[in-house]
């Protein structure tokens, strides 16, 4: 766990204290400090907008049920992303559909991970951008990522919590954290480098079949 | 990819992050000074960690926020007017 300055931790003792004792600006103050994160990762996880939000008002409802119980042992912020998760893990469970997308070869094998597209486009996504395609396509990419690395790579690259919280969160050594975030963000690689060369598939359609030049 | 590629690969995030233990940076950047594919991903890898940070991220909708303070059954504005100590 990242060490806190002491003034923050002085202000989440003092937020702790403020929630048990039911003082309404408390609960605001948690809702605004953690809701933005809870979303995305809620977002990232489902895919959904409307499950994403529903999440999001699950966590609270369940957190401020139990907030008299917080024995501060974690971070109010972990305490609250890990709330969220596994709210947004039921969901996936309760939808009974397949979890990976059928056209994912890239996590299945160790084998897979080697990167197969070797065309540098790192000059090419602000021209995109300009047309305002930037956004779907890293949203697109991301989607199809398994779930098993949604929530790593959520709360890692796109929140920038730290190593350690992400693994505190999400129940997973430091280890199996950067492993997981390494295999997304090849994974991501791969699909946007379909993307953003070319003659990536379908001429810019994320998602498609792998086009490798190797 | 070479087998020396192969061996770098599960290497490059940590080394894109900055966390790479410094022998086996130099190591690495050696072999990028001869290897064009693998300058390419990690040319590549960096750039798809940086357009997530940078565009990744996105705001709780306003219509959202609202439902959500509604149904904790907060007064928004009196919370807001009466900032805690």
């Amino acid at each position: 766990m990242e060490q806190k300055s002491d003034t923050s931790q002085l202000e989440e003792a003092g937020l702790i204290a403020a929630l048990k004792a039911g003082d309404q600006s408390a609960y605001a103050e948690l809702v605004e400090r953690h809701s933005p994160t809870i979303y995305n990762l809620a977002l990232r996880m489902m895919n959904d907008r409307e499950e994403a939000e529903e999440v999001l008002q699950e966590t609270f409802l369940s957190a401020f049920r139990a907030v008299g119980r917080f024995e501060g042992r974690s971070q109010l912020g972990t305490w609250l992303y890990r709330i969220a998760y596994n709210a947004a893990l039921m969901r996936l469970r309760k939808r009974q559909l397949p979890t990976t997308s059928i056209d994912e070869p890239l996590q299945n094998e160790e084998g897979d991970l080697i990167p197969r597209q070797l065309v540098d486009w790192t000059a090419r996504p602000d021209d995109i951008l300009l047309t305002g395609e930037l956004r779907g396509v890293l949203d697109a990419a991301a989607a199809a990522l398994p779930e098993t690395l949604r929530g790593v790579f959520t709360l890692r690259d796109i929140e920038g919590l730290s190593t350690a919280e992400t693994a505190e969160v999400l129940g997973l050594t430091e280890t199996n954290v950067k492993v997981r975030l390494h295999r997304a963000r090849l994974a991501l690689r791969e699909r946007l480098t379909s993307y953003f060369t070319p003659s990536g598939a379908g001429g810019g359609q994320v998602g498609g079949a792998y086009v490798g030049r190797v | 990819m070479s087998v020396e590629c192969r061996d770098h690969l599960d290497c490059l995030s940590d080394y894109v992050d900055g966390e790479l233990d410094p022998d086996l940076c130099a190591e690495i950047e050696r072999h990028m000074a001869e290897c064009g594919d693998c300058r390419i991903v990690v040319d590549t890898l960096r750039k798809t960690v940086s357009l997530y940070r940078r565009y990744g991220h996105e705001d709780v909708p306003a219509d959202a926020k609202g439902r959500l303070y509604a149904v904790l059954k907060f007064d928004r504005q009196a919370a807001a007017e009466k900032p805690r100590a």
